[in-house]
């Protein structure tokens, strides 16, 4: 009963808060500092790679308080990079379900927003908007880390 | 009580994306297992259905960090059947290229290693000053990481030689902080601790794994295709294959380091032997592949990538077949981690190859009978800097 009373009174104090500050509930939950979460599927790492690039000294994402996080529960990004094959679609289905909603789902690389060119593989199980909602698309084959950067920058104004 | 540690597989330690199980006794490992085929996309078949000139790009995107060294194994191949021989400058900016790109491998892997053992700061510095590479590619290709630069009978850009001067200038200072990252590892008491004696290979597990690059290297294998069976450049220019004696993983971390060295020299000269051919004569041109078969081989920057490719006389291969290195270092494993301890596991998997792209988000261990979560990845990492802390406070 009383934990009940006190669910009431977090979801009530928030939406006070947000009439106050006239803000829809997803700005409200992007206003602060994004925690990133990288999925990395069937690519060729190239874009993992320009991703952590953006972590370290040149790119430094960690300037707009952006970090990487080593779980989905933790995380308000879902940057997935590389074509989704049959073994991974499964478990980035797994990782959507897990992540906290609202979550942004970002597409990265021409692998991530189209399949690229192993659309026609085989294995390939449906570009990332066929499997879980995007909400952005960053192409190249990798995208600079500018790119990346001005894509979530982007997203962040938005 | 033996635990699983499942390491992935979303951990792309290996060029793939894999699923390691650790099979622990307590503190120590017993028994390693690995699945593969998250990454799987099919390039062999898919290759059957691209041109010679487009799969040229398909075989680049095998694998990123070695978006060199697919294409140029395939571009040997297909120089064999088409029979071929390329100019002296093509040769040679077949050669820079691969050089660069053994730079670049080498600058991650440090990192990645010093990230491993709790050197954030050598992490950052090894990819700030591997940035300065990647300029130079931009600089030279118009892409920080798939090139396309290679194809049949040649290469598809020239390097003017006027960019000659701020290539050795960018590669100048990439010497320099090479001795400085070289001095941080070298000389760091707490690194030799870490990493001394861990992940033994010695020689015969080598022979007996077939593995290939620097990891055998590092247990006095002197093997190294570009010396075996030279090809593009390299019987042009001196160079030597740098070889160790320790067997570890400090050993593989010293023949990584002397080998950014011997890259550097080869590319300056390379420079200076592409002074002397004729500016743009970079392809011979070829009108058609005849029937037949070939095989191209070259030294990645983790080892031997080969690349068989049967033709039929059209313009699509009936066959191609890849074998990259990481296929049979992987297998080293059984060896270099059995016995060991989960915190010195974790390093030992990594000498092997660089590329870990990210952190541990999926690792984690549990108890067979209950099921129940003991360990995750970011627990494990903490259990390998806590070691590197305690071995830092006994010196
Ligand atoms: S988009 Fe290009 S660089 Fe990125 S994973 Fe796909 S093939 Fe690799």
């Amino acid at each position: 009963m009383d934990e009940s009373a006190g669910y009431y009174c977090d979801c009530f104090d928030i939406f006070w808060v947000l009439k106050f500050k006239k803000l829809g509930f997803k700005e409200f939950c992007f206003k602060k500092s994004l925690f990133l979460f990288h999925f990395g599927g069937a690519s060729c790492n190239n874009c993992d790679i320009e991703i952590l690039d953006c972590l370290t000294p040149r790119y430094d994402v960690e300037r707009f308080g952006m970090q990487l996080v080593g779980s989905v529960r933790h995380a308000d990004v879902l940057l997935v990079n590389g074509s989704i094959n049959k073994k991974d679609k499964p478990r980035l289905l797994e990782i959507y379900n897990q992540a906290p909603k609202p979550i942004i789902v970002v597409a990265i690389g021409a692998c991530g927003c189209t399949g690229g060119i192993f659309a026609e593989g085989n294995t390939f199980a449906g570009p990332v908007d066929k499997i879980i909602p995007v909400d952005a698309y960053i192409p190249g084959c990798p995208p600079k880390p500018e790119a990346i950067l001005a894509g979530i920058v982007k997203l962040l104004s938005k | 009580m033996s635990k699983i540690i499942p390491i992935g597989p979303y951990h792309p330690l290996q060029e793939e994306p894999e699923l390691f199980k650790l099979y622990c006794d307590g503190e120590v490992v017993k028994d390693i297992k690995w699945e593969t085929g998250y990454n799987h996309r099919g390039i062999e078949k898919l290759s059957e259905s691209k041109t010679f000139d487009q799969a040229f790009f398909l075989v680049e995107r095998i694998c990123g960090i070695c978006s060199t060294s697919h294409p140029f194994a395939f571009a040997n191949c297909m120089d064999e059947i088409a029979g071929v021989e390329i100019p002296d400058r093509a040769k040679y900016i077949r050669s820079i290229i691969g050089e660069l790109e053994r730079i670049h491998s080498h600058l991650l892997w440090v990192g990645l290693a010093g990230h491993f053992l709790g050197y954030n700061t050598v992490f950052m510095w090894a990819w700030k000053y591997r940035e300065p590479v990647l300029d130079l590619f931009e600089m030279i290709t118009g892409n920080r990481n798939s090139y396309a630069m290679f194809k049949i009978g040649g290469v598809r850009r020239d390097i003017e030689n006027e960019k000659f001067p701020k290539i050795k200038e960018i590669l100048n200072y990439v010497k320099k902080k090479t001795d400085l990252l070289t001095g941080a590892v070298m000389d760091d008491p707490v690194i030799h601790a870490r990493t001394k004696g861990v992940g033994i290979l010695t020689k015969e597990d080598i022979i007996s794994y077939g593995a290939v690059g620097p990891t055998a290297r590092a247990s006095d294998v002197a093997i190294d295709v570009r010396r075996d069976d030279p090809y593009a450049a390299y019987p042009m220019v001196n160079w030597k294959v740098i070889t160790a004696k320790g067997c570890d993983v400090f050993a593989k971390a010293e023949v990584r380091l002397l080998e950014m060295y011997e890259s550097i020299s080869i590319i300056e000269q390379c420079l200076d032997g592409m002074k002397k051919t004729k500016e743009g004569d970079i392809e011979t041109k070829v009108k058609e592949v005849p029937a037949g078969w070939g095989t191209g081989h070259a030294e990645a920057p983790r080892g031997e990538v080969f690349h068989f490719v049967v033709t039929n006389g059209s313009s699509y291969p009936v066959r191609h077949k890849v074998r990259a290195p990481s296929y049979v270092n992987i297998a080293t494993f059984k060896k270099s981690c059995v016995g060991q301890t989960i915190t010195d596991a974790t390093i030992s998997l990594a000498a092997v190859d660089p590329c870990y792209c990210c952190t541990e988000r999926m690792a984690y261990a549990y108890d067979c009978n209950t099921k129940d979560m003991i360990l995750n990845g970011e627990e494990i990492l903490k259990l390998s800097h806590r070691k590197t802390e305690e071995i830092r406070k006994q010196l």
